[in-house]
Formats: C-alpha cells, structure tokens, sequence
C-alpha cells in the first residue's frame, strides 16, 4: 500500500531513532509513542524517551510469502523484541534467515531500508534488529 | 447488563462458501437472507432492523455503505440497517447487536447477516486488506503478515507449552474431515497430516494447510423476542449469553502472546451470563483462522488446561461425538473464511446441531453450544452461548 507522505513524516523520529515516551507517573516506557498512559490514563504526563535499542527475541518466524513490497526480500525474519527498556516492538530481524535463532537470543536494533514503494516512489527507512554475536 | 427479555434465533440461510465467481457481494447476501427468512416462515415486512457484519468491502470490492446494500438486495428497504465491523469478528459482532436491540425490547424482529467477498482482487490484495485487522503502523509496515502474526504466537506457544508441529496439524485435519460432511463447506474433503506437514512454508512453524483460505459467502439469522418465537416456529433457538472483549490492536504490546485474553474476559462473562460451566458446553464453533488459533481457543474457553490445547487435539478430543465437539461445521479452515460471514456461520451451525438437522455430522445430545469469534490477532472476541428455546422428548442422540 502506498502511504501519503505526511504519515511517513509524522513517525520518522520514531522509525528512525525508536523514539517513544515514558510516562513520568508511573515510569512506564512506551514504543510506539502513545497520547495517553493506559495504566495513569488523565494522570499520566508521557514525555519522549529514546528507547535504548538493545534486547532479547521474545517470538519470531521466517515469512515465506510476503506482502506487496516486501515480495524480493523472501525470505525474511520477523520477530517480536523485547526491549531492555520494556517495551515490546515488531521488526524485522536481518543477517539471518532464523536458523541459529532463539527465544532470549540478544538483539541489537540497526537502521534499515524497509521498503521502497516502485520505482519512482518512496523509500522507507527504519529499525530492524540483528542478532548480537 | 439489563436484559429486557429473552432472545431467540428463528431462522437461519448461508451460502456455499468458497469461489463464487458468480456471485456479487449482494448476490451472495440475498441467497443467505431468502433461505433465513423461509426457514423462519415469515415475509420480509415483519423484519425491523438489519445489523450486517463486513471486514473489508472497501478494500476487497470497492463497496462501502454495505448496512443499506444488504437491506436494498435482501428487498427491506426501509428499514434501519447499520454495518457492524470489527475485522474477522464483524459477524459475531453484528450478532451481538442484533441481539442486544431485541433484548432491550428496541424490535422484535431483526435480521443479522454477515458476507464478504474475497475473490474479485489478487491474492496479494486481500492479504493487504486482511492485515487491516492487525496494527497498520507498527505490524503492518514493518512487513509483517496475518499468518505471520499467529505464527509468532505458534512459535512462543511451541516454547512454552512444548506444542508441536503434528498437534497443530492435527488440527487442520480434524477439521477437513468435518467440512467433508458439510454440504456448504468450502473444501469438501478430507486431508492426510503428512499433507499438512509437507505443504507450502507460510510463515514457520505454519504451512499453506495451517491456513483458513480465501472465501466468498454470506450467512444470515433471524432473531425474535423468545416468547414470540416459541409462536412462529418449532424449533426456536435461545441465545443464552453473548459478550464481547477487547485488547492492543498490535500483538507485541500484549503481555502474553500465547492467550487471547479477549477471549478468556468474553467467555467468563458469557459462562456468568448463561450459568454454565465449560464443561457444560457440548459443542462449539471457534475461531481457527489458523490452527494454532483453535489450540489457544480451546484453552482460552475453559475446555482444555492452559498448554494442553495441542495434546488434546492430537487425541482426538475435539472430534465429532468425542469429548467435546469443536467445528463441526468444517471450521475456518474446511467450511471457509468469508470474514465477515463468519461469526454469524458459527451460529448458524450451532442452530442447526441444537436443532439435530446436522446431518452426518450431528452431535450427540447437543444440548448447549457456544462461539467463539476473534477479530485480528485478537483485538476483539465475542462469545455466543445457546440453547433449545424448546422442549423435547425425541432429541437428536438418545
């Protein structure tokens, strides 16, 4: 699917740096960045954090069949991260086609073309992981 | 909640589902209704009001305003007719309004359908259009695909509960062998476990064969007050509890991926409301888009112990007749995945077992049934408990 330039550019600090927000009532880091705390909800004050890169593979799977714009990369790994910082992310986990990977494997985050829409359209970059050797 | 009155199921119709090249969305959903309302017995001038449940219209036939179309095809005009969407559970969903408009004593006669039709864009399209159910900014552009999320809830489900690969299998297996006795399944045949094992890699530990398919078709139900319904037909079937959960649209941001607690929060409100137990449920129809999504419905509804789902399974304990009877309509996986048919088809098969008009697969003394609908990975599930709204001395069984 093609996106409309603005919402590529309203999440650039996340994709490209894993910006997200703390909230400073309860000291909860969230990524993706969120308006409201779910846990302080009115008393929340959520402030943007840089969510520190590095964890640990929580799940992941080797796609075989890919959607529209990722069909050249097949196969590819995707994995659910747990972040030292808490929170969970979805990614892609690259120099890998998952057979030396494992639930707690150590990941670091690496900033990544994720997709490019055709030949005249847009390119979007953002955060992958790779296993920590 | 306050329930008003008791509500009842009078009449059901689907489709056959699978490739209806001939059909339009609105074909497909004016077969369904004609049959519901002649197995109701009654005329379309005593219906009230339409719920009609549809995932992706927009994205899959280029047809929104789907709430006025199904009323237009179905010759209901001028009826209120509202579109209920909550991705693969828009059906189930559009249930439960219909219900909860004749419980509140809003009408009386109201007509729940459901329909989606898949089959007019590529494959690739409608995988697009499938991932709407997941988290479009933080799943979906990261490439991430439906079976890829269940896989990623497989994976960690294998991890924790030592699961295996021939348990989920097994199945897609159980489930052919049923749609093979369903006359509006989409796939009418049995299938070996080494197919399932050997097929096509989708997303690991998923093949091709793990995978709900692609389906055209339409289901539609018509709900009365119970007390009316015990005058407009025989068989009346009573909706004994229905309740609804949500959860994060995206899978990561949920404590455990190996549990919809959605599904878990539903059926206990459910269980309360009905004043059942699981182990009073005889039959169900639950949400097997993908077979480890069956596993984790079996325990997330009480049937099975947490991390059991596979075993039991593979032991042959959710086949028809054994200890619990679960899809026998052929499931996602064998009768079709019509999304937004699909919750009202789960009721109407559970009509037709309480009714013991199954055929070969009837379930002995079925006497309460339940379904179990789950939208996305999870985001949304609604629970269906029913029951005969008659009595009988020659029930189906003994």
């Amino acid at each position: 699917m093609v996106e409309g330039l603005a919402s590529i550019w309203r999440r650039t600090p996340s994709r490209y740096r894993l910006e997200g927000v703390q909230c400073k009532t309860c000291s909860t880091n969230y990524f993706p960045p969120r308006v409201m705390c779910p846990k302080c909800r009115r008393k929340g004050i959520l402030e943007p954090k840089i969510i520190n890169g590095d964890g640990k593979i929580f799940s992941f799977t080797t796609l075989s069949a890919a959607p529209t714009g990722f069909s050249l990369d097949t196969p590819y790994v995707i994995g659910i991260i747990e972040l030292d910082d808490g929170p969970k992310i979805t990614a892609q986990i690259v120099e890998t086609e998952g057979k030396e990977l494992k639930i707690g494997s150590k990941v670091e985050v690496v900033f990544r073309k994720l997709k490019e829409e055709n030949e005249e359209g847009l390119l979007h970059y953002g955060y992958k992981f790779r296993l920590v050797l | 909640m306050i329930i008003v009155r008791k509500v009842a199921i009078i009449g059901v119709g689907m489709t056959k589902f699978g490739e209806r090249w001939d059909k339009s969305i609105g074909d497909l959903v004016a077969e369904a209704g004609a049959k519901a309302l002649a197995d109701a017995q009654i005329t379309g001038d005593k219906i009230e009001a339409l719920y009609g449940g549809t995932m992706a219209a927009g994205r899959l036939v280029g047809q929104e305003h789907i709430g006025a179309l199904i009323a237009d095809a179905m010759g209901l005009n001028p009826i209120p007719a509202t579109r209920v969407e909550a991705a693969c559970a828009s059906g189930g969903l559009a249930l439960r309004q219909g219900y909860i408009d004749v419980a509140s004593g809003e009408n009386d006669i109201v007509v729940v359908g459901g329909v989606e039709k898949m089959t007019d864009v590529a494959v690739g399209d409608a995988t697009i259009a499938l991932g709407g159910a997941g988290d479009l900014e933080w799943e979906l552009f990261q490439g991430v695909t439906f079976p890829s999320l269940y896989a990623l809830m497989a994976k960690r489900h294998m991890h924790k509960h030592g699961t295996t690969r021939e348990q989920l299998a097994s199945v897609a297996v159980k489930n052919h062998k049923n749609a093979a006795m369903n006359k509006y399944a989409q796939y009418q045949r049995e299938i070996s476990m080494d197919a399932v094992l050997n097929s096509k890699m989708i997303a690991d530990p998923l093949t091709l064969f793990d995978c709900s398919p692609i389906s055209d078709g339409a289901a539609v139900i018509i709900l009365a007050p119970l007390e009316m319904a015990k005058k407009m037909v025989d068989k009346p079937i009573e909706i004994i509890a229905s309740a609804q959960a949500s959860d994060t649209l995206a899978l990561h941001s949920r404590e455990s991926v190996t549990e919809i607690k959605a599904t878990q929060i539903a059926a206990k409100k459910a269980y309360k409301q009905a004043g059942v137990t699981p182990q009073d449920i005889d039959l169900a129809e639950v949400h097997d888009c993908f077979t480890i999504a069956e596993i984790m419905a079996i325990e997330d509804l009480g049937f099975f112990d947490k991390g059991q789902g596979g075993k039991a399974s593979l032991d042959g304990l959710t086949a028809l007749n054994s200890k619990i009877s679960i899809n026998t309509s052929g499931g996602l996986k064998g009768c079709g995945h019509p999304v937004g048919a699909t919750g009202i088809k789960q009721a109407v098969e559970i009509v037709w077992q309480l009714r013991g008009e199954a055929g070969d697969r009837q379930v002995n003394n079925a006497n309460i049934g339940l379904t179990q609908n789950v939208g996305g990975s999870g985001a949304t599930a609604v629970v269906h408990i029913m029951k005969r709204g008659y009595t009988t001395d020659t029930n189906t069984g003994d």
